[in-house]
């Protein structure tokens, strides 16, 4: 075993106090303005990929008229690689709870819900006695903001928030148009903040730790730690929390068999950097941002066959109400395939790769926004591999 | 006050209410950005994707249907990133959509294909996928045809089913590749709450939805010289068909459309405004008939409030949502069933003609028409009443197919008998119509007066769209058989759209409401908003066909449906009276409760 070179950070998982609900309790007797600043200075951004500042989320839903509020965990964790929430609920559920709680104070929202990924199914139990004991808490300390749990029912774009409120309400799964966006129109039309698993879990340590120590962590553009879901050709696969804003070739050289050529960030929506460019590319939001999922491949890997099953996945999971989303994984897949067996030659892969980016700017959700991200990132760095 | 709010589109400067859209603002400049899924009368969608525009300063091209305008916003609606989003869009839609243009109902009247030809889409960028779908097309009904190959999935339709009629027939199932609009459980349409209003076909932008179209029937029976053809026009048809062959909406055209069917070689062209009036007659007995069983019988087997039923959408939209309410429903058939019914009877005597030659074809502004004419009640003629229903599209085809010159036609009489109407009937077209006709003839009858209302104008029951309209007329001096109805205020409703229907009954079955008598038509703005007529229809068209038929109205000799000469006539020739043996055999009928989904 070689000396790791990654710093280990242990904030997400590690014990911060020794009472139950501790840095909770704390936390409410401080007032909202006071959270929010605290927040805001952490620089923290959302942990589910996108990367939207956190203590802005919360002020804007926070300002927003209407006395009738929601805060909303999401926990659909739907992304191919992505495995650290069901990580985090299973571990620190109490401290995804307490970030809820706390936001349920600064935004005036008198109900939390967690949408759960229905293949974590399984949580439900002991999650739901961990709800128990944080109501009883809750009573003790006079503050009522009950959290429920809602089940999904597998369908990755139920993970896009506006998909998610839809679901939640009983609708079928289809991303909302933007604007308005959730911090004035979420959950039932109300203003609503929607977070990450690990967006809330990290709000309860700048609560414990301060935004000067948090933000220690990190590059001044992606601040804090990351849980990350390592898989792929890696000797040691799961779950790691690493600093924000490392070198990809010092987690390559940590995480790889010694034969890794490509490494795709962020899952199938994200971006797959070969092996050339791991010198040069953070793992941020000021380089390549990721929700966690990190897949390692090796040489003995045909990118073609990722790019295929990434797509195959993509004109599944589609909702199928925008075009370009719709139809442009359908096109995308079976443009590739045509290259393949030679019934278009190898141009065009460049007609495809203009039609990805069409998608990019057109689509209507972050699904089919992002199918873009890993299809040029694989054919632009795999070209032969598409056509032979 | 709205705050104002200004932007930028294409270089001009634009001042706007705050929460206008990018679309609508560049339409204030007569920029007009193509659109699919956008339609007026609907929420936006904003899922085709088709009107997307650049925004200075940000990554993504929004939908300009969907993104309001905010202030110093600049937008350019055909950047050449535009133009290659856009013509993207436009090629993915095509390389779903089944293509064969030449083999489509709506070739020359489809978004898809003028988008597709003004953007130069001839060079198939993509792969086809229409091969490797199984798609399906539901033929199984009398009146609407879905075929899914032609459908883009903008959800019209679905939008329409909801929010327009609250009937919901029609969802979108399935994900992604597989995505589709289809219905309960993918039963056909004759199985499930459809109602057949055919409010989807004049929403589809393609060829997915239409009417089941009899054109060719009615061209071989007008050749089959064993046949006489008869054809009755609607009277909403005849202020819209001129839209169909290229004039501007809320011209009147009865004239030249009476010319045209002449010259199309149907044998007597007759009018449905003629039953028009004599439904006046039958339900307007038949309201009385139910108030005095009420008032002075006191029998409590009678139904009130009273609803009409010209409407057949409506009448199956009652059958499925609120079968209880049946008994409610006036058991006078439509006005194209009773003339149906009169056609190979009455007519037919009169004519010397065998009922077994005699063909019956109806224009209508609706597509549940279609639908009405196949219910198996509808033979008490001892023949199918109606054999042909045709739109006003259809009647378009077939005056574009003979070569007239439309709006170059003289002008022509109905024929008679069954040709001659009041304006009572004409404005059977619009909501509030039926009622107001109704209560023109019913007011007299009662206290032999005519009803005070200057030139007869009813205006408090003229409905508009979106609202359920409720008014109430006092009955005082009445004549001595009808003093039961003494110092009664009548109380009328008015409703248009079957969402508006709904909550009409709703508060009918929850007793929340005392009407007697409930006018409803199935859709916006009533008749002349009709599934069968031309498309486009938006509420700005509406208003203009609505505005040409109370002109109709109004410059008719006879307003009364009463003073109808030939309906005075058949009384006395052959029906005797209103509600008699011979009216009930013929002009009146019963409904079948159904399922809910």
């Amino acid at each position: 075993m070689s000396e790791s070179k990654l710093r280990r950070v242990d904030l997400i998982f590690g014990e911060y106090s020794s009472a139950k609900y501790k840095v909770l309790e704390e936390t409410l007797k401080r007032s909202n303005e006071d959270i929010l600043v605290d927040l805001r200075e952490s620089n923290l951004r959302g942990r589910g990929g996108a990367g939207f500042p956190t203590g802005t989320k919360w002020k804007l839903a926070a300002d927003a008229p209407g006395k009738e509020k929601y805060v909303i965990c999401n926990a659909d964790e739907g992304e191919p690689g992505t495995f650290k929430d069901r990580e985090i609920l299973t571990r620190v559920p109490r401290k995804v709870l307490s970030g809820m709680a706390i936001c349920g104070r600064v935004i005036g929202a008198k109900k939390g819900i967690i949408y759960l990924r229905g293949e974590y199914k399984f949580l439900l139990p002991e999650l739901n006695r961990e709800i128990e004991q944080y109501n009883d808490f809750m009573a003790k300390l006079g503050f009522e903001f009950p959290i429920e749990i809602k089940l999904g029912s597998g369908a990755y774009i139920c993970g896009e928030e506006s998909a998610l409120f839809e679901s939640l309400e009983g609708y079928r799964g289809e991303p909302r148009n933007k604007p308005p966006y959730p911090t004035t129109h979420g959950y039932m039309g109300k203003p609503t903040v929607i977070n990450n698993v690990e967006t809330f879990v990290n709000v309860v340590m700048i609560m414990r730790l301060g935004p000067i120590q948090f933000k220690l962590l990190g590059t001044s553009d992606s601040r804090g730690s990351k849980v990350f879901s390592v898989s792929g050709d890696t000797p040691i696969p799961g779950i790691y929390e690493l600093e924000l804003g490392m070198p990809l070739d010092r987690f390559v050289e940590e995480f790889g068999d010694g034969d890794t050529k490509a490494v795709q960030v962020g899952g199938a929506s994200g971006f797959c950097v070969p092996r050339k460019k791991f010198t040069e590319t953070v793992i941020g939001f000021e380089g390549v941002p990721t929700g966690g999922s990190m897949m390692l491949f090796n040489s003995s890997r045909s990118m073609y066959n990722v790019l295929h099953n990434y797509l195959v996945f993509f004109e599944e999971e589609s909702c199928g109400q925008c075009t370009p989303c719709r139809v442009g994984c359908q096109q995308l897949r079976k443009g590739i395939l045509a290259v393949k067996k030679g019934d278009k030659n190898s141009h065009y892969l460049d007609q495809l790769i203009k039609l990805a980016e069409s998608m990019k700017i057109t689509a209507k959700c972050g699904l089919g926004q992002s199918v873009g991200n890993s299809f040029s990132s694989i054919v632009q760095n795999f070209r032969e591999e598409m056509i032979y | 006050m709205s705050n104002k709010v200004t932007l930028t589109i294409d270089g001009i400067q634009v001042t706007v209410n705050e929460g206008t859209t990018i679309l609508d603002a560049a339409r204030k400049l007569n920029i007009h950005i193509p659109t699919l899924c956008y339609h007026e009368d609907l929420c936006v969608a904003g899922n085709c994707r088709v009107c997307v525009v650049e925004q200075e300063n940000s990554r993504a091209l929004p939908p300009s249907c969907a993104m309001p305008v905010s202030e110093g916003m600049v937008i350019h609606t055909n950047s050449g990133k535009v133009r290659v989003a856009r013509k993207h869009i436009v090629e993915l839609l095509l390389s779903e959509h089944n293509a064969d243009c030449t083999k489509c109902y709506k070739n020359g009247n489809c978004e898809l294909q003028s988008l597709a030809s003004q953007m130069l889409t001839g060079d198939h960028m993509f792969l086809d996928l229409v091969p490797e779908k199984k798609y399906s097309i539901d033929m199984f009904n009398s009146a609407l045809i879905k075929d899914d190959s032609r459908c883009i999935r903008c959800q019209r339709c679905v939008r329409t089913c909801e929010e327009l009629q609250s009937v919901s027939a029609l969802g979108v199932a399935y994900r992604g590749n597989h995505m589709k609009i289809s219905t309960f459980f993918e039963h056909p349409l004759f199985e499930v709450v459809c109602t057949n209003c055919g409010q989807c076909v004049n929403r589809c932008p393609t060829g997915a939805l239409i009417e089941r179209n009899y054109v060719d029937p009615v061209w071989d029976a007008i050749y089959d010289p064993k046949k006489h053809v008869v054809v009755q026009t609607a009277p909403a048809v005849r202020i819209a068909l001129g839209e169909a062959l290229g004039m501007p909406p809320g011209m009147i055209v009865t004239g030249k459309m009476v010319t045209a069917l002449k010259r199309l070689g149907f044998d007597a062209v007759l009018d449905t405004d003629f039953s028009a009036d004599l439904t006046i007659i039958e339900e307007g007995h038949e309201l009385l008939d139910r108030l005095k069983r009420t008032l002075v019988d006191k029998d409590p087997e009678v139904a009130l409030p009273m609803a009409t039923s010209c409407s057949p959408g409506w009448v199956k939209f009652l059958e499925h949502t609120f079968p209880e309410l049946l008994p409610n429903l006036s058991t006078c058939k439509s006005p194209q069933q009773m003339f149906g019914a009169l056609t190979k009877t009455y007519y037919a005597k009169k004519k010397k003609l065998d009922p077994k030659n005699v063909v019956s074809v109806s224009i209508m502004p609706c597509t549940a028409k279609k639908f009405e004419a196949d219910r198996p009640e509808m033979r008490s003629s001892g023949y199918k009443d109606v054999d042909y229903v045709l739109t006003t599209r259809e009647l378009a085809i077939m005056i574009t197919q003979a070569g007239l010159e439309f709006d170059k036609l003289p002008d022509d009489h109905f024929d008679s008998i069954m040709g001659t109407s009041t304006g009572a009937a004409v404005i059977f077209g619009s909501t509030g119509g039926v009622m107001e006709a109704a209560l023109r003839t019913v007011y007299e009858v009662v206290t032999g007066r005519e009803i005070p209302f200057e030139h007869l104008n009813i205006m408090p029951v003229r409905g508009t769209e979106g609202e359920v309209r409720e008014a109430s007329v006092k009955i005082s001096k009445t004549k001595p058989e009808f003093r039961f109805l003494e110092g009664v205020e009548l109380k009328c409703v008015v409703a248009n759209g079957l969402a508006y229907a709904k909550q009409v009954m709703q508060n009918v079955k929850d007793g929340k409401a005392n009407y007697h008598f409930i006018e409803i038509m199935a859709c916006p703005g009533g008749c002349l908003g009709g599934g069968g007529q031309p498309i486009p229809t938006n509420k700005e068209i509406r208003t203009k066909r609505k505005e040409a038929i109370y002109r109709e109205d109004m410059g008719m000799p006879l307003r009364k449906s009463h003073d109808n000469p030939e309906v005075q006539e058949i009384y006395q020739e052959f029906l005797i009276k209103p509600l008699g043996h011979k009216s009930h055999e013929l002009l009146h009928t019963h409904y079948t409760p159904r399922k809910r989904y």
